[in-house]
């Protein structure tokens, strides 16, 4: 007789499914599934077939390709552009770096990054935007290969992202006599500085209010509990608004802080407010046993909340956080009615062109477009963040 | 019970007529007592009694409202410095582990010698590896706290105290969280700390290990300390009732 063995391997149920069992089991599972799926297959052709003969055979696209340079960048000069492209080789340098350093996710969203370099190439735009692009995707591509491994770099490369701020909006006004003033800058570029510089600034100033509002002394806690509230009272375009009839007013002499620094300002100021509420209600998740545990090694009370406190309370509102940011980005567009030209002020003033009347919804889709492009990039990346950091896990 | 042959006669820790009230709620009403180098002082007392609350004024906590609480050699008053400077003296283990869930075991265990002690990022893990050798869970220095059993979660919580070279070491239930098969784990720990001659304050419903380690057990009720004694007169010839009834009470588990 054969010997038997007691411990028979058991393979977990096949809980897999092919794409024809899902539709039978999520779509045509009952009579009136059935009918429900095939109204909606109904209603959705419509629809798409309308958007569709619309898109490939009514619209005129005419208008994005002859001014996808003032969708760029607006009214900034043409002589003056290669600042533009010496500060995204300087972003190029330390994004390759970066990826080189720390791998996983910021390699990730530089492949993504290069590989739209290299779709822009392939594309029929003029030679001097391919050749720009041609340099950025090889200075990314080599500064990759320079930064690989280079771990003790990184507080350089830290150092470098800080001061990229400074240095974009230098290279972009330029100095001594050879400027471009800030009424000057535009397109997707304005909109992609305000909401970096808005984003960038809001968020220290939002720990530190969140913070604030749990002081245990009480002059700190009314002073961030009043601004926070009082803001977050007043709608955006009262404060864009306030910063730029306002603030002149209240800047005695000469110096006045120029357009889009007060709208960078006021986007700053009115995001703050929101980031704290969003930051405190991380901070309040943390278990008092975490601070008292801190304090217990001899942790002072700014290591403490630096180490302990809030590494645990921004993870733990990660998705509140970007989509505070997601706001703010979409928020930049409401510029546009203190007269600056981001990418929607831009769009407008295409529109008012008398060569271009009558194309608004074809302007319009293709700047929802790019906003949702940039949009949704952040949504997933603070998805990836999430997962990389094993939120929930640990 | 083996003879503590570490305990000296210098005291280390001294509570003079120390109260604390939570608003209105009087919780100790006047503590007086000492603790000498090497001693190893279990408390115990019903729930509510105050034990946690006492054990953790000495590590300033909880502040106190009258009274003097001198630890080696340094009074606790509101003076930040010396709180920190006690703080780096006294270790402390909890009920709930409290270890930080973002944070390897190992750095867990270093973050405090490193921010606090500015030992080298090299000589603090050394020190944490070998602590976590002591308590016999090497193995799980790189994983996350939430990886490991809750009795290696309190391993890891004893070498993060030890981990800063404390003088003295507190202990608030360490066991009363866990599943039983994983007391004995942490029990051992503990015991062959007290061996090494470590001061240790230790709140615990595990009369064994009372019995077998202590050199003062120190009853509360109430916010006063209404008897203490010796484990042998503790158990064996109690003078208050409530002491008795408490007594028979664990005994009975
Ligand atoms: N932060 C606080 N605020 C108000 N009252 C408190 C606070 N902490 C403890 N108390 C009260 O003080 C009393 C003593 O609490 P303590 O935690 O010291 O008791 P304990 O002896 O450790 O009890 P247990 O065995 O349940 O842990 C209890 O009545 C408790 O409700
Ligand atoms: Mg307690």
């Amino acid at each position: 007789m054969e010997n038997l063995t007691f411990t028979q391997e058991v393979k977990p149920p096949d809980t897999k499914k092919g794409p024809v069992k899902w539709l039978k089991d999520n779509l045509f599972n009952t009579w009136y599934n059935t009918i429900l799926t095939c109204l909606a297959l109904v209603f959705l052709f419509f629809v798409f077939r309308g958007v569709l003969t619309w898109v490939f055979t009514q619209a005129n696209w005419q208008v994005i390709p002859a001014n996808l340079q003032i969708f760029s960048i607006g009214p900034y000069p043409l002589e003056q552009i290669w600042r533009v492209s010496y500060v995204i080789y300087g972003l190029a340098v330390l994004l390759g770096l970066s990826a080189g350093i720390w791998n996983g996710l910021t390699r990730q969203i530089t492949v993504v990054i290069g590989c739209l370099g290299a779709i822009i190439l392939l594309l029929p735009f003029a030679t001097s935007i391919r050749e720009q692009t041609l340099i950025a995707t090889v200075i990314l591509a080599v500064s990759f290969a320079i930064g690989r491994n280079k771990d003790n770099w990184k507080q350089w490369v830290v150092v470098g992202w800080v001061l990229s701020f400074p240095w974009t909006m230098m290279m972009l006004h330029g100095f001594g006599a050879d400027t471009v003033s800030t009424t000057l800058w535009g397109g997707l570029l304005l909109t992609l500085i305000l909401a970096a510089v808005g984003i960038v600034a809001c968020f220290p100033l939002g720990v530190l209010l969140a913070l604030g509002r749990r002081s245990q002394l009480p002059a700190i806690k009314w002073v961030s509990t009043v601004y926070i509230e009082t803001v977050r009272g007043v709608p955006l375009i009262a404060i864009l608004f306030m910063g730029n009839v306002l603030l002149p007013i209240f800047m005695a002499g000469d110096f006045q802080l120029d357009k889009v620094i007060r709208a960078m300002i006021a986007l700053t100021l009115f995001s703050a407010a929101y980031m704290a509420e969003n930051v405190r209600g991380g901070l309040q998740a943390i278990p008092q046993g975490q601070v008292e545990a801190a304090q217990a090694v001899g942790l002072t009370y700014p290591k403490a909340t630096l180490f302990i406190v809030l590494p645990q309370a921004l993870r733990a509102v990660i998705p509140a956080i970007v989509g505070q940011f997601i706001s703010l980005f979409k928020d930049t567009s409401l510029v546009a009615i203190i007269g600056l030209l981001d990418l929607l002020g831009i769009g407008r003033s295409v529109l008012g062109n008398s060569e271009w009347t009558g194309l608004q919804a074809e302007v319009f889709l293709f700047i929802a477009l790019i906003y949702f492009i940039f949009t949704y990039a952040m949504s997933h990346v603070s998805q990836k963040i999430e997962a990389d950091l094993g939120v929930g896990k640990h | 019970m083996t003879e503590n042959e570490n305990i000296t006669n210098d005291p280390i820790i001294i509570c003079e007529d120390v109260h604390k009230w939570f608003d209105d709620f009087h919780v100790l009403k006047g503590i007086t007592t000492t603790f000498k180098k090497g001693e190893r002082a279990v408390i115990c007392g019903p729930s509510g009694s105050g034990k946690s609350t006492f054990i953790r004024t000495i590590n300033r906590l909880e502040e106190h409202q009258r009274g003097t609480i001198i630890v080696d050699g340094i009074e606790l008053s509101n003076d930040l410095r010396n709180i920190n400077l006690i703080r780096q003296e006294v270790g402390m283990v909890f009920q709930q582990f409290n270890l930080f869930p973002h944070l390897t075991n190992i750095k867990n265990i270093t973050l405090g010698p490193i921010q606090v002690r500015k030992m080298s990022k090299k000589a603090a893990e050394e020190a944490a590896l070998a602590l976590l050798e002591r308590m016999d869970i090497a193995d799980q220095a790189y994983k996350y706290p939430a990886e490991i059993s809750g009795g290696q979660q309190q391993r890891v919580a004893i070498a993060r105290a030890l981990a800063m070279e404390p003088k003295i070491m507190l202990f608030d239930e360490p066991t009363s969280a866990l599943d039983p098969e994983m007391i004995s784990e942490v029990l051992d720990v503990m015991r062959e700390l007290a061996h090494s001659g470590m001061t240790m304050l230790v709140v615990t419903h595990e009369m064994g290990f009372a019995r077998e380690v202590a050199d003062r057990i120190m009853f509360f009720d109430e916010g006063v300390v209404i008897e203490e004694a010796a484990p042998a007169d503790f158990f064996d010839n109690p003078q208050h009732e409530r002491t008795k009834l408490f007594i028979s009470q664990t005994l009975q588990h």
